[in-house]
């Protein structure tokens, strides 16, 4: 083994209380010529400003067009190491629970065949085993499908599904995220493992309003939990609220957006006049032992979430404004096969299906779903006279 | 033959037993401190759980003692959040402070829970892509380093949602945070026209250009890029190797404030940009992290018990922001992209 790369820069970020990705690679290092060389390359592009990755190349696994991406040293004769450095998304168990013995054998795996760095996680949710060689790449594949650990997506495809911790821990899922997001991800394991699309399609699945995995910022289809019927009131908790000195005027009433709760403090008493209420969650997350969801649970569909670039950001709007999510969830998978159609019939190379909406129209949209048109779907209806008619719309 | 398609490992198979005996019937939680929930289900059992922030760069040898340290005192089960952080899962009560101290041993805080900065989203940065306009890590670590005490104490009106995504591509989706640090590049890329002549697709590099700066050059099999157009995205590049967009004089941090996700009170909402350009100054970028600071600070004084960062500007107003703040405005923070006109304001209604 030889010796450690000096970084007197990156030592820079080695002390001070946030654990330090410097320390992590440097474990590495002390075994794995490629760590050592990543510090090596890392030092060198703090030293000059400018990263030493050259464009992915097309690299992968037998029988699946995605979960590996190429990537390769500009400077391989200073860190022969990094000649072949590629990526393997892993996807991760939903909701991200681990038992240990289960992941101690992928971490064994890695140990021996990669360079033993990992992202936990990568942002669309897989676990990320970051550095191995082209002639590598098989093996690992094969030795984590032995041990049930599969890949996830990349390239113009269905993007690895992910889910908030749901059901699994957590009072306010209205919908069983991770049942949810487990039988999409092996419903459509095709759509996921060989890109054919336009461009990649994210789905994320959150069981309430706080949208814990971002979902409406990022997902093409968000999925994200909500009710219909009345907020449950549990008196007894309100007092013990108030007596505790909680603000209850401040954090609960003046804080409700459309200003449907009232509360007396003479007789210490919380009134919801759930006809207004829109189901933003802030009251229940500030007095979770007191208030909690109704009973009548589904989700809210939301399509066409995507950062930049082409047409600036969006986030998701509604196409559903009330869905029940019960297994083996048909209809989520109806609209989303007729999406796919739709977008892959008609969308331009690289086109996220927000943009082809935009593009298109909602109308268009619209037609090609079956969905119907609600004013849920618009903060407000249009402010111009300049809208569209079919033919069969019009007298003839 | 190869087995494939089989997806991944059941998480119920990855749950210890009392979350599956609870599942679906939790009835409520509490948070206990910075680093601690406790979980009660509709049966009375309890769930406890300790989180802590990781680098995401995680070695293969920290996680197998993350799952040292499960096994000892959680039966085997821990859980990762969506953003970068372990959280064990814990049974016993008596085995939270010990576990604390073994993380604390190795380095890791429990923090992030509640009115707190929870771990900072970010992306690869040099480490590992192709497109960066500045590091990812390097910066989180010196920001992290730096507002740390709003990590470990609950001393925020409200959640703070940091991140960093290192190019415009924003892999990392940080255009509904709190504050987010975002890579950007101030130049036009070079077009490499030999290069581009072997390398690219014409029609899906000219494709690429949301502004419609580049068109073909059918002599030299390559392409022009109208400079006045361009407002240096690196879609092409990321098309087509042959036109580099780096330039280590110009590449730097934009920083934006005021996103958020959750409905709550106020609907989801976009970040707003606040500062423009930071150069890059590696290793601890500290103008970055000065900033960042320094936003962080105004906030906390002066925003309302559990008024989010964007719900605090919302009621004080952009003009008081750029005041308390002390950061100028500039042509820059007027948007003259797509949709730009719903931006401007049509009132003669202001705080002086």
């Amino acid at each position: 083994m030889p010796e450690l790369r000096k970084t007197p820069m990156l030592d820079q970020l080695l002390d001070g209380p946030f654990p330090s990705f410097v320390k992590e690679i440097k474990k590495g290092a002390e075994k794995n010529e490629a760590c050592n060389d990543l510090l090596g390359q890392l030092e060198l592009s703090y030293e000059e400003k400018i990263t030493h990755w050259k464009h992915g190349g097309i690299v992968g696994v037998t029988g699946y067009g995605g979960g590996v991406i190429g990537r390769y040293s500009d400077v391989p004769e200073q860190f022969p190491g990094l000649t072949e450095f590629h990526t393997m998304r892993v996807n991760q168990p939903a909701g991200w629970f681990y038992k240990t013995d289960r992941l101690r054998k992928l971490l064994d795996i890695w140990e021996k065949r990669g360079s033993g760095l990992t992202n936990f996680h990568g942002a669309t949710g897989d676990i990320i085993l970051l550095g191995t060689h082209t002639d590598e790449l098989q093996n690992v594949a094969d030795d984590l499908a032995h041990e049930g650990w599969d890949l996830g997506g990349s390239g113009s495809d269905l993007r690895t599904p992910s889910a908030c911790v749901g059901p699994g821990r957590c009072e306010w899922a209205c919908i069983d995220t991770l049942d949810i997001v487990d039988t999409l991800t092996r419903r459509y394991q095709n759509e996921l493992h060989r890109p054919m699309w336009p461009y990649k399609f994210k789905i994320k699945i959150s069981g309430c309003a706080n949208d814990g995995v971002a979902a409406k910022a990022r997902a093409d289809c968000s999925i994200i939990g909500t009710w219909k019927d009345n907020i449950q009131v549990n008196r007894t908790e309100v007092v013990n609220y108030v007596n505790g000195g909680f603000d209850i005027i401040g954090q609960v009433v003046d804080k409700c957006p459309t200003k449907c709760i009232s509360y007396n403090p003479v007789t210490k008493s919380l009134s919801i006049d759930d006809n207004n209420c829109v189901r933003c969650h802030n009251c229940i997350n500030k007095m979770p032992k007191a208030l909690r969801q109704g009973k009548i649970n589904g989700a809210t569909i939301l399509i066409g979430g995507h950062a930049p670039i082409l047409q600036s950001a969006f986030m998701s709007w509604v196409v559903v404004p009330f869905m029940e999510m019960k297994p083996p969830y048909t209809e989520i998978s109806d609209l989303l096969e007729k999406i796919w159609e739709w977008w892959d019939e008609n969308g331009k190379m690289r086109e996220r299906t927000g943009e082809l909406i935009y593009r298109l129209g909602m109308r268009s949209f619209l037609k090609a779903t079956g969905l119907p048109a609600v004013p849920q779907m618009v903060l407000h209806p249009r402010t111009n006279p300049f809208f569209f008619w079919d033919k069969e719309e019009v007298n003839q | 033959m190869v087995k494939t398609d089989f997806g991944p490992p059941k998480y119920l198979d990855m749950m210890s037993d009392l979350c599956k005996r609870n599942y679906g019937k939790w009835k409520y939680h509490e948070v206990l401190d910075t680093g601690t929930l406790v979980h009660v289900a509709e049966n009375g059992e309890k769930l406890y759980t300790v989180r802590s922030a990781t680098p995401r760069l995680i070695h293969i040898d920290t996680l197998r003692v993350f799952c040292d340290l499960a096994d000892k005192y959680c039966n085997g089960f821990f859980r990762f959040t969506s953003r970068h952080s372990i959280e064990f899962l814990l049974e016993d009560e008596s085995n939270i402070e010990p576990l604390k101290a073994d993380l604390h041993a190795m380095g890791y805080s429990p923090g992030g829970v509640g009115n707190t900065i929870s771990n900072m989203l970010h992306t690869q940065g040099w480490i590992h892509c192709h497109t960066p306009a500045i590091d990812a890590s390097g910066i989180v670590k010196a920001v992290m380093d730096e507002v740390f005490d709003y990590y470990t104490e609950a001393k925020l009106p409200a959640r703070l949602r940091l991140s960093l995504a290192c190019c415009l591509n924003m892999c990392g989706a940080v255009h509904c945070s709190d504050v987010a640090i975002v890579g950007i590049h101030r130049v036009p890329p070079k077009v490499l026209d030999e290069k581009v002549a072997k390398m690219c697709e014409i029609p899906n590099v000219v494709a690429a250009c949301p502004t419609r700066a580049i068109r073909p050059e059918p002599a030299k099999k390559s392409v022009v890029i109208n400079d006045e157009k361009c407002m240096y995205c690196g879609n092409c590049y990321t098309m087509c190797p042959a036109i580099p967009i780096f330039d280590p004089k110009n590449d730097g941090a934009a920083i934006f404030v005021g996103g958020k996700v959750s409905d709550a009170r106020h609907p989801a909402m976009f970040s707003k940009l606040a500062v423009p350009y930071i150069p890059n100054e590696p290793p601890k970028w500290p103008t970055v992290v000065k900033t960042v600071r320094m936003l962080i600070d105004v906030y906390a004084k002066d925003a309302k018990q559990g008024e989010r960062y964007g719900e605090w500007i919302n009621r004080i107003g952009w003009e008081r922001f750029f005041k308390v703040t002390g950061l100028p405005f500039t042509d820059k923070h007027i948007d003259d992209y797509i949709f730009s006109v719903p931006t401007f304001r049509s009132t003669a209604t202001f705080k002086w």
